[in-house]
Formats: C-alpha cells, sequence, structure tokens
C-alpha cells in the first residue's frame, strides 16, 4: 500500500517540480518573464487545454485513450458558431445543444469500446475522422461570432477585475469555467464512487469485475465524460477565438495526451490526477511561453521538446515500474 | 477455423470480403460515374482514373505493408506520417542545399527512416512502453524534426530522376506501382520463406509464450518497426517526387491513418498474429478508390474523412467477436427454422 502510493505520486512530484523549474529558469533568464502577465496569459491561453486534457485524464486512468479529441473540439466550435451567428439561437442554447452532441459522441464511441471489444485507439480514431468531416460539413469555413451576449456580456461583464499590479488583471471567464470544471473533476476522481470505480477498472479490469464493478458501464462513463469535456473545451475556444474554424485544433489531442502523460497519469491505467494534468499543461504552455520570449528559437522547437519531455516521464514511469517490481518481489 | 486448413486457403478466404468490397465499390462506379474505367494510352503509359488510383494507392499501399508487420506484433506505428515528412525533408534539402547527387539523397532519407523504426523498435521493446505511446512520440516531435531541416518553408527542387519516381511510368503504370510491386515480393520472400513470418505471429499472438519458447523477440520487434520505418520514408520520396517539393508541414498527413485502415480492411486483426500482405494491399486500394469515389463526386478533401470514418467503424464492427458470435447465432437459428 505504501508503495502503492509512492509510486503513483512520484512522477506527479517531478511534474511540480519540473513546473517550478522551468518557471525560475524562464524568470533567472528574461526580465520581465516572472510577471502577474506572464502568468495570466498562461492560464488564458491555456484554459481550453485544460478542460479537454481533465476528459482525457479520465479516460487515461481507466486504461484508454481518446484521439477524438481535437476534432470533437474543432466540431463543438463550429457547431456553436453555426448555431448562433446563422441560425439565430442564442449562445446558451447553443451550448447546451454542443454539449449534448458531444455527450452523445463520447457514449456512443464509448458502447462501441466496451461493448464491443473494439480498441479504444481504432475507434477514437475513426471519431477523429468522423467529427473533422462533420465540423467540415457543417461549415466549411471559419466563422466569426458576433453576438452580443458573446462579444460584450461573456467577454466583458463577466471577465473578473483583479487588482492586482498596477493596472489590475482581467480574468475572463474561460479560466473560472476552467478552475471550476478542476474542482469539479478532482472530487468525482477522489470521493465520489465513479471516480474510484475508474482508478480500479484501469488497474486490473479483471479484478474490478471480480469485485463486483460495473466495467463497462464505467468505461463508457469516463468516454462520455471526454466528449462533455472536449465540447466544453470547444465551447472555451470558440469564445478564446471568437469564432468556430472547422480546421482548427488539429493535433491538441496529442497536446492534450502529452500533457496528461506528463502530469504523471501513467498510461497503462490506474494512477494519476488532474491536478498533475493541470501541471502538466501549464509546463506545455511555459515551454512555449519561453520559446517565445527566447525569440531566436522557431515555434516547431515546442513540438521537439514536448516529444522529448513525453518520453523522459515514460521512461520514468517505466522506471518506477520496474523498481516498484523489483522491491515487491525482495519482500 | 481448424488447424488443418491449408494455409493457401485461408489466406484466399480472408480475403473474400475486402475483394467483395472492392468489386462492390467499383461495380458502383462503373453504374454512376461515366468514364471511370477510360484508359488512354499517351507516350508509351496509360492515362486515367484507375491508373491514378494505383499510382496514389501504391504510396499507401507501400506504407501499409510495414504497418501490416508492425500490427501482426501486436503494436501500431503512429509515426510513419512523421517519418514520410522527415524523409521528405531530408530528399528536398540534401537535393537543393547540399547539392548531393539524387542517389545519395535518397538513400540518406531511407536511412533516416529506418533509424526512426529503429528508434520505435527500441522503445517498444526494450524499455517496454506502449507501442500507441512509443510511436506517438515520434509523431509529434518528428513532424517538429521535419520542419527544423527545411526551416519551416516549403522546398522545391529541379530534380529530373527524383521527379520522375512519382511522375513517370514503368511498364506502362507509374513507378510507384513497380515499387509497390517489389517490396510487396520482397517482404513476401523475408517473412514467408523464413522462420520471420513464424515469429512474428508468434510474438503478436502471445508475446510471453514467444519468449519462453526461445524466439528472439527484441530483435524481430526491431527488424518490424524498422522495416515500417523504411517504407514510411519510401512513401515520404514518392511523396515529395508528385509535387517536386518537400512540405513538411503537410507531407505524410493522415498517412498513418490510411494505412491502418487499408490493414484492419485487409483482414489482419489489430490484436496481432495472423497477417495478410494481399489482403493489406487490396486494402489500400479500396481506401484510394472510395477517397477517388468521394471526390468525383463533389464531396470536398476535408469533408471525405467522414464517410471513410463510417466505413472503418463497420469494419471494425464485422471484427469484433461479440457481433460475429451474434451474426452466427442469427444464422444457424434462420437455418433450423
Amino acid at each position: 500500500m505504501k508503495l502503492h502510493r509512492w509510486v503513483s505520486l512520484t512522477p506527479v512530484l517531478a511534474t511540480c517540480v519540473l513546473l517550478v523549474g522551468l518557471f525560475a529558469f524562464g524568470a533567472a533568464s528574461y526580465p520581465n518573464f516572472a510577471s502577474v502577465a506572464v502568468v495570466r496569459n498562461l492560464l488564458v491561453d491555456n484554459a481550453f487545454l485544460v478542460v479537454a486534457a481533465i476528459g482525457m485524464t479520465f479516460v487515461i486512468i481507466s486504461g484508454g485513450i481518446d484521439l477524438s479529441v481535437g476534432a470533437v473540439m474543432a466540431f463543438s466550435a463550429t457547431l456553436a458558431a453555426s448555431l448562433v451567428e446563422a441560425h439565430g439561437l442564442h449562445p446558451l442554447a447553443a451550448a447546451a445543444v454542443v454539449l449534448a452532441v458531444g455527450v452523445a459522441f463520447g457514449l456512443a464511441q464509448g458502447v462501441l469500446i466496451a461493448m464491443l471489444d473494439v480498441p479504444p485507439f481504432m475507434v477514437t480514431l475513426a471519431g477523429m475522422f468522423l467529427a473533422r468531416g462533420a465540423a467540415f460539413a457543417v461549415h466549411p469555413q471559419s466563422r466569426g461570432v458576433t453576438h452580443p451576449f458573446v462579444a460584450t456580456t461573456l467577454n466583458e461583464t463577466l471577465s473578473l477585475h483583479l487588482p492586482i499590479g498596477a493596472r489590475g488583471v482581467v480574468i475572463p471567464p474561460t479560466v473560472v469555467v476552467m478552475f471550476v470544471l478542476l474542482a469539479l473533476a478532482w472530487v468525482l476522481l477522489r470521493h465520489v464512487r465513479f471516480g474510484r470505480a475508474v482508478y480500479a477498472v484501469g488497474d486490473d479490469a479483471s479484478a474490478a469485475r471480480l469485485m463486483g464493478l460495473a466495467v463497462r458501464r464505467i468505461k463508457i462513463g469516463a468516454y462520455a465524460l471526454c466528449g462533455c469535456t472536449s465540447a466544453i473545451a470547444g465551447l472555451l475556444f470558440a469564445l478564446y477565438q471568437q469564432s468556430g474554424d472547422p480546421a482548427s485544433c488539429k493535433g491538441m489531442e496529442l497536446d492534450v495526451i502529452a500533457a496528461v502523460i506528463i502530469g504523471g497519469t501513467l498510461l497503462k491505467g490506474g494512477a494519476g490526477s488532474v491536478l498533475g494534468t493541470f501541471a502538466g499543461v501549464m509546463i506545455l504552455g511555459l515551454i512555449q511561453t519561453i520559446i517565445s520570449f527566447q525569440g531566436d528559437l522557431s515555434s516547431w522547437w515546442t513540438r521537439i521538446v514536448a516529444g522529448g519531455l513525453v518520453l523522459v516521464f515514460l521512461l520514468l514511469h517505466r522506471g518506477i515500474a520496474v523498481m516498484a517490481g523489483r522491491v515487491a518481489r525482495l519482500a | 477455423m481448424t488447424l488443418s486448413t491449408p494455409s493457401w486457403h485461408r489466406g484466399l478466404r480472408s480475403l473474400v470480403w475486402p475483394v467483395a468490397a472492392l468489386a462492390l465499390l467499383l461495380a458502383f462506379n462503373a453504374a454512376f460515374m461515366p468514364g471511370f474505367f477510360a484508359l488512354e494510352a499517351r507516350d508509351g503509359r496509360l492515362y486515367g482514373v484507375l491508373v491514378d488510383i494505383l499510382n496514389h494507392g501504391s504510396r499507401t499501399a507501400l506504407v501499409a505493408l510495414g504497418m501490416t508487420l508492425v500490427i501482426a506484433t501486436g503494436g501500431v506505428d503512429l509515426s510513419v506520417g512523421a517519418v514520410a515528412a522527415i524523409a521528405g525533408a531530408v530528399t528536398a534539402t540534401l537535393l537543393v542545399e547540399a547539392q548531393v547527387a539524387w542517389p545519395l539523397a535518397i538513400a540518406e532519407a531511407v536511412a533516416i527512416g529506418a533509424c526512426c523504426g529503429l528508434w520505435n523498435g527500441l522503445c517498444v521493446s526494450v524499455f517496454k512502453l506502449q507501442p500507441i505511446v512509443a510511436t506517438l512520440v515520434l509523431m509529434v516531435a518528428g513532424r517538429g524534426v521535419a520542419q527544423l531541416i527545411t526551416g519551416g518553408s516549403i522546398i522545391t527542387f529541379e530534380s529530373a530522376p527524383v521527379s520522375a519516381i512519382g511522375n513517370s511510368a514503368f511498364l506502362g503504370l507509374p513507378i510507384p506501382v513497380t515499387m509497390l510491386a517489389l517490396a510487396a515480393v520482397g517482404l513476401h520472400l523475408l517473412v514467408r520463406r523464413s522462420a520471420m513470418g513464424l515469429y512474428i505471429e508468434c510474438v503478436g499472438d502471445n508475446p510471453v509464450a514467444a519468449r519462453l519458447a526461445g524466439i528472439p523477440d527484441r530483435a524481430v520487434m526491431m527488424t518490424v518497426y524498422g522495416l515500417c520505418g523504411v517504407l514510411a520514408a519510401v512513401a515520404g520520396v514518392i511523396e515529395c517526387s508528385y509535387i517536386k517539393a518537400a512540405d513538411a508541414n503537410n507531407a505524410g498527413a493522415l498517412l498513418e491513418l490510411d494505412a491502418i485502415l487499408a490493414v484492419v480492411i485487409g483482414g489482419t486483426a489489430l490484436s496481432g498474429g495472423r497477417f495478410s500482405f494481399a489482403g493489406t494491399i487490396v486494402g489500400a486500394m479500396l481506401m484510394q478508390t472510395l477517397t477517388k469515389t468521394l471526390y468525383m463526386h463533389d464531396v470536398s478533401a476535408e469533408i471525405a474523412p467522414a464517410p471513410k470514418a463510417l466505413v472503418v467503424i463497420v469494419v471494425c464492427l464485422l471484427q469484433a467477436p461479440r457481433v460475429r458470435a451474434w451474426m452466427a447465432g442469427l444464422w444457424s437459428r434462420g437455418g433450423a427454422a
């Protein structure tokens, strides 16, 4: 038991050390790095990514993977923009429709995976194709959102004005939504039966079944949740960009998976946390910020560094698993 | 399926469904798309929709052959698109900036592809990372590396021999078709005329049992992923010769998906074990025919993936054990009544 805690905690600790280290490196290397504005931008620019990564954390802890996240985000953003601008729906009603579609999509994927035993990456790869094609079928181009509710109410009235620094800091509602969802997901994963069952299923599905857990239903729940957070992330992205673009969010699923892995969630399932995932997204964001502060490095370095970090963390997880196995054999 | 079924019989039976689907699609095109089967011979080579499908389908099929071996070991290689992009970037950069002779440029691109594949093999076999994730790393980082090589811009080159690969013909058919034929025959000899094929199927079927039986599973994995990298690099060279340029951002986009789909449609199970090269080639041609059909019916290139995805889901459902059992139940009940 002690060992198990140690195994599941070490990656998260490594993540936190990396996050603090990266920020310290940035602050030491560049003037104006350690400022409220940088932190604020880090949160604003990555809010949608954090939300998408929350659902992915559930899926990966349950032992699966969801490659359709980026495409579902683009589809949600496009659908929302079309419903509001072309069909005259109120943004809140459009958001409700998009959420329902996202949950239904995740549910369908979950049913195929859990009920029919089709490998998760195959189903969600097809889901990625389907959602991307559907996004273009809804509207083939980027469509700006100019509805007054979105432009003024959401982006100005509902923004938080914090009296920090000389001019104060404006936090848009997307960041607030992110923190609320993060808190909800943390409670769900730590203190609700469904969340505990997700860990059990991911750790050992047959043991979970013998314990009397409804393994299939729990897996389906995890994918439905991921569909839901992907839809919310798409809405946040549309709000952030003030438009719905069917070509957006390409490869976003990779960023999300990378963030979850860097955040210390084990890919084989059974261990991980949403707080680690939050730290993982922030690490990716910090790398991007540092590269832009450096100025003479091209943006593709972000991808190379991200890929390298994922590898390091995978090897770290692997090394811990091997060590834990040795310790268990000795005991 | 019993053990006594001869292997050629087994192979033929697994080919029935993909061939039937391809025939159905071609029949549909024959009925609704005038000119689909029109062939025209000009300057000693054939032109027409079918030739175009063969040309582009061969590129997908080359990658899918490597993917077949990888999937047969129970793995998957998501990095083939990124490796193709790297190979194209290396070829173009060497031709333009280093003024290297073209055979050397291509050889270097293929060698780098082999290194990428061996790296994947190392991650999977020695570090024991899950194949999806190990190759995901290269998929993420590889495209960055390709952009690093080209400096982020599209590099165009003027090299008659290299652009001839994608744009001229051998025996009346585009050169990629010949390359596919050579690769298919070579791989067939390699895996079916040696113990290699048996080793691959053993590792895919049950890696623990294979290891206990003394099969060098690490060497098998390294070989298989290495071959997949080589074939992806060849596909990358073909792709950059089509457009006489290397586009690090878009080259090999969705190549991994098409290749995996071709393998699955061809009857090789994603869980590993038994595999079929012929099925994979038919699967790749089926995917390419489907793509072409959609384009010819004015479905835009952006929307085309959606119907493809539906095809994949249906194929996966047909292969799912539960659905098979259910359908078998329906069949026997219907027969009894």
